[in-house]
């Protein structure tokens, strides 16, 4: 189970790549996602998989999963969360101020203090 | 609820005829997500739960709102500023961990005690739960925040016509 | 926690009741609500000097992050009481001066908020045995004098001031860091006292060198010595309150301060003797030099200022040699009491001459010297205390300036009977210098009397003249008659301040015994040296026409300020060029370059360590979640080949629902929960953005372009899950997991792991982690809200 949720992880992240280096804004902003996702998963498993109850302390329970992973994915998430909404309006903005969201043609805007 | 109705859509009432299955369904889910909201967030330290879900899920409910009725409404039903709130929430989890050196212990040390309470029982009060009130209002001001902008934003654009193509 | 920590942080704790009060209550003027917070805190510390004058130290500690060594230690001693009643006395003071001199249409509340964070800061600093702490509160002097010296914000001159201090003080704050962090490492503490205990190691090490070189840059930059002094003049854009309290009683003090601490460290080294010694009375004699030609009253202060602090500086430096002497001799533990002596006596008149000028700004409307005179009949008040302070700063007897540089000088005269193994022929330069520095200080003083004072009036003052309110005469009116009894009856000093504070300087317990007396002999030389002093001053002021020109021999390019100012722009400049270099302007490349570092260091961390893949027992697949994992795969294939985007959005969402099952497989139920609501979230939010954005999700790429993003996406994804296989199976630390799970219940009382780690164990990390959400909020606010206007300005929406 855990080498193939890495290796899928791996392919989370490849394709994450993939889309970060197309040239749509759009496309990026969900790279990043994916790319969240597949480090997610990846980190997730480094505390090994269903190795026992739940984390939550319960007397009949003997072994836990790991909780520290968890409690830093957690964070992940809701950052990635205000990471991908920053972007998103990031993208609107330039989309609304220059009419376009291909990342090739935004170059050349010229500096305001030159 | 009827008063809401008449001010909101009097005049349009036989074109929204089957909003208000809607608007009223979408009333009665808030306060089911709510509750659940707030009760994920205080069984947080002893069961799943805490306040970054419980954030979440009262930011979620309120979009539920906004999606049965629409900003101006929404901002009449809950009249708060969400910077405001946002910086309430820091404030919060700002000021516990520095009041917490009070007790003459490293910062971040968590004091905590059980209460004796007639119907409840034992009840345990820890420090920790007010910092993630602090977590709670912070994570629900800010998704509310970047929802309620862009859903604002949705007016200017259909004004300007802003889409380019 | 104890009495003493409140006491030093009761002004910060004040300081927000102090803001929040000044939002809602304006009728009263706020300085008289900030007014009993440094008065309280005085009394406080004056009741400590019966304990410290009988060498009692008082030690208190407040665990603050234990495990980085970082703890709120108090120690006091002499030195630390001394400079802890100078910054709380003179800031009642300072506060009590500032209700006349600013007026409420001010932003008082900016004032009296930063005062009290540097009140705090500064007691932080001398009272600190801990040096990370000792650092961290030095910065924050240095941050609050940059929001007071920028107090007037839409002056340009403020922000450049503010700027240049900020530049300079906490270039010298970060070196003065590493010093630390040497010595930390050589001696294993961070406490100061820990570190004298352990002088012959440090004597040993060959970096202690280093140590004193970066830590004498710390010391140099605060007190504004030669050549970093230049940040001193251009902060007197302050408002006079700030500039007579920070930048002449107390912050430039610090460095003082510093070395004062660190000299029982550092006495056997000749370098910390000769540098302090030879850095102070080279900015004794040019500051003073360059005081006459300024025209600002402000300015003449401000370089006055530096003048005296080269004067301490250099007699601390001298006081280095008492200790490696022994304080038996006695010989240079003159230089010492000197050194403290001298310290409350330049902020008496220092502090007492700044609130004057203030005055006399505040009653003319200016500080030009060419266009103040005989304002003597008409302020008679303020011109009685500028004579009594200037002539103590000149030296002249019975004031108490007269008695320190008396000490001055003939501390400077035993430096010729000092053993120096490098430079003895030229120890006859120490008093000339002296000599030379006190008579450049004795005209400007004479420039101050007279040029305000004295001579015709000037007809073309911005106002009309007239004494000041009594309430900003009291203050000066203090510190006035603190120098004239501190003049004639100084042995009220010496046994209980001045003789603790030197006695924690040299590091000794014996008794010095300290009397100072106002006449020394006929033989004494420092006699003569005052009498040639006050005759060749007196000389040179009245043939100053004659010798002014010499003024104007140096040429601009060579002032330290070109350089600075220069230095800014080059420094600009060659950034940008380095930027631009690299800086093609298209994201891709950015990205090319991260993804492309990773996959080549990665590659090379791999091949050069030797790692086994073996991942012994694994957990088994179930069926559901292989479904998932199908669903995760198609989903992630039609993102990439779709041209829609409603289907990537649509697709999206799948994986990350479909994550979310697999979190619940994975016994992982708050990950579960938080991702479902997120994702649900995320959704509602690319719906909403979905107006704004363009309706092609894709633009035409060609085949190469394609190719190129397949190899680094394969290269980056296969990369990761080698990284990904390799951690996995190979396990080089134990898991710190275990002590979460044991200590769940019995230190935190809590059920969830997950959510007590949150909250309890690494709180830290969720409090900084919930204020970037809350500025990706604020962000996004501004992204959408925030327009320009036609005329240039910033200009918010309101909600529509």
């Amino acid at each position: 189970m855990e080498i193939l949720i890495i290796v899928l992880a791996g392919l989370l992240i490849g394709a994450s790549v993939y889309l970060m280096l197309s040239k749509s804004l759009l496309r990026i902003i969900l790279g990043t996602g994916i790319l969240s996702h597949g480090i997610l998963l990846m980190l997730l498993t480094m505390g090994g998989l269903k190795r026992g109850g739940i984390p939550v302390l319960d007397d009949s329970v003997q072994q836990y999963t790991d909780p520290l992973p968890q409690a830093m994915l957690l964070t992940v998430i809701v950052i990635t969360f205000a990471l991908t909404a920053y972007m998103l309006v990031v993208a609107i903005r330039v989309y609304r101020e220059l009419g376009t969201d291909d990342v090739e043609q935004l170059k050349g805007v010229p500096r305001e203090d030159d | 609820m009827k008063s809401t109705l008449k001010k909101l859509g009097y005049n349009r009432v036989h074109k929204q005829m089957n909003d208000v299955f809607l608007k009223y369904t979408a009333k009665v889910v808030f306060l089911v997500i709510i509750t659940f909201s707030i009760n994920l967030f205080f069984s947080g330290h002893y069961t799943p739960g805490g306040g970054f879900v419980g954030g979440l899920l009262a930011a979620g409910a309120i979009i539920l709102l906004l999606l049965a009725y629409d900003l101006k409404t929404l901002r009449k039903m809950l009249p708060i500023d969400d910077k405001r709130t946002i910086t309430l929430g820091l404030a919060i989890s700002f000021i516990i961990p520095v009041l917490l050196m009070f007790f003459g212990t490293p910062l971040f040390t968590h004091q905590y005690t059980y209460l004796q309470l007639p119907v409840f029982g034992e009840v345990p009060l820890h420090t920790a739960v007010i910092f993630d009130v602090g977590v709670y209002i912070t994570v629900a001001g800010t998704t509310l925040l970047i929802i309620t902008l862009l859903a604002s934003e949705q007016f200017m654009s259909d004004a300007e016509g802003a889409d380019k193509e | 926690m104890t009495l003493i920590h409140f006491a030093i942080l009761l002004p910060v704790i004040a300081a927000v009741g102090i803001g929040i009060l000044y939002r809602f209550y304006k009728k009263i003027h706020l300085g008289w609500f900030v007014l009993p917070i440094p008065a309280v805190i005085t009394v406080y510390l004056a009741t400590l000097i019966p304990a410290v004058s009988n060498n009692q130290v008082i030690y208190e500690t407040m665990q603050f992050m234990p495990r980085v060594g970082m703890n709120f230690d108090v120690y006091i001693d002499g030195l630390s009481l001394l400079f802890a009643i100078l910054i709380a006395g003179i800031g009642t003071l300072v506060v009590l001066y500032s209700i006349g001199y600013l007026s409420q249409q001010e932003k008082l509340g900016n004032f009296y908020v930063y005062l009290l964070i540097f009140m705090t800061a500064m007691l932080g600093v001398v009272l600190n045995d801990n040096v990370l702490m000792l650092y961290l509160f030095w910065e924050l002097t240095s941050i609050s004098s940059f929001l007071l010296i920028a107090y007037w914000f839409t002056r340009e001159r403020s922000i450049y001031g503010a700027q240049k201090s900020m530049l300079i003080t906490m270039f010298g704050g970060f070196l003065m860091l590493g010093g630390f962090i040497i010595l930390s490492l050589i001696t294993d503490t961070y406490s100061i006292r820990g570190m004298i205990e352990q002088v012959p190691a440090i004597q040993e090490d060959p970096m202690t060198m280093l140590a004193i070189v970066l830590i004498l840059f710390g010391a140099f930059t605060k007190s504004a010595q030669f050549p970093f002094y230049i940040w001193l003049p251009d902060a007197m854009e302050a408002p006079t309150p700030v500039s007579a309290y920070l930048h002449s009683a107390t912050m430039v003090k610090a460095g003082l301060y510093l070395v004062a601490r660190f000299t029982p460290l550092f006495a056997f080294s000749e370098l910390w003797v000769w540098s302090i010694l030879g850095v102070g009375l080279i900015t004794l004699v040019w500051a003073a030099f360059n005081a006459i030609k300024q025209d600002d009253l402000k300015a003449v202060l401000a370089f006055s200022t530096v003048s005296q602090l080269g004067l301490i500086m250099s007699l601390l430096g001298a006081g280095a040699l008492a200790v490696q002497t022994g304080a038996a001799e006695g010989l240079f533990t003159v230089a010492v009491v000197a050194a403290v002596f001298h310290l409350i006596n330049h902020a008496t008149f220092k502090g007492a001459l700044f609130m004057i000028i203030g005055i006399v700004d505040h009653e003319t409307g200016t500080r030009s010297l060419k266009k103040l005179g005989g304002l003597m009949t008409i302020m008679p008040i303020s011109f009685t205390m500028t004579l009594i302070t200037s002539l103590s700063m000149a030296g002249i007897p019975p004031f108490n300036g007269f008695l320190s540089k008396e000490l001055f000088l003939e501390a400077m005269f035993a430096l010729r009977e000092a053993d120096f193994s490098v430079l003895a022929d030229v120890s006859v330069l120490f008093p000339l210098l002296a000599i030379v520095g006190s008579i450049f200080t004795f005209v400007y003083s004479i420039i101050l009397i007279r040029g305000i004072f004295m001579g015709k009036q000037m007809p073309a003052t911005p106002k009309k003249p007239q004494e000041a309110p009594a309430l900003m005469l009291i203050s000066p009116m203090i510190l006035t008659i603190l120098v004239v009894v501190f003049g004639l009856f100084p042995n009220i000093l010496s046994g209980s301040i001045i003789d603790p504070a030197a006695m924690s300087i040299l590091n000794t317990s014996e008794p010095l015994n300290t009397e100072i007396y106002h006449w020394h002999g006929w033989d004494s030389p420092a006699l003569w040296s005052t009498i040639a002093i006050i005759a060749a001053g007196t000389l040179m002021y009245l043939f100053r026409d004659v010798w002014k020109p010499v003024y104007r021999l140096g040429t601009d390019a060579f002032t330290l300020n070109y350089l600075y100012d220069q230095g800014l722009i080059y420094s600009r400049l060659g950034a940008e060029r380095i930027t631009d270099g690299y800086m093609t302007g298209y994201i891709r490349s950015y990205l090319i370059y991260i993804f492309g570092a990773f996959v080549i260091f990665s590659l090379i961390t791999l091949i050069n360590t030797d790692i086994s893949f073996d991942w012994g027992v694994t957990a088994p697949i179930a069926l559901p979640e292989m479904l998932i994992i199908l669903i995760i795969l198609a989903a992630v294939a039609a993102m990439l080949i779709t041209r829609s985007r409603m289907v990537s959005i649509i697709m999206f969402s799948t994986i990350g629902f479909s994550l979310s099952l697999l979190f619940v497989f994975f016994r992982a139920v708050d990950l579960a929960l938080t991702q479902l609501a997120v994702e649900a979230i995320t959704t509602a939010l690319f719906l909403l953005a979905f107006f704004h954005l363009p309706k092609r999700s894709r633009h035409e790429e060609h085949r190469r372009f394609k190719l190129n993003n397949l190899m680094i996406s394969a290269a980056v994804g296969i990369v990761a899950t080698v990284i990904g296989l390799a951690a996995y199976s190979n396990r080089l630390f134990d898991s710190i997991s275990q002590f979460y799970i044991d200590n769940v219940y019995d230190l935190a009382a809590g059920g969830n792991m997950v959510n007590v780690i949150l909250v309890d164990f690494r709180g830290l990390d969720t409090l900084f982690e919930t204020l970037v959400f809350g500025i990706a909020g604020l962000g996004v606010f501004v992204l959408l809200k925030l327009r320009v206007n036609k005329e240039g300005e910033n200009k918010y929406e309101e909600h529509p």
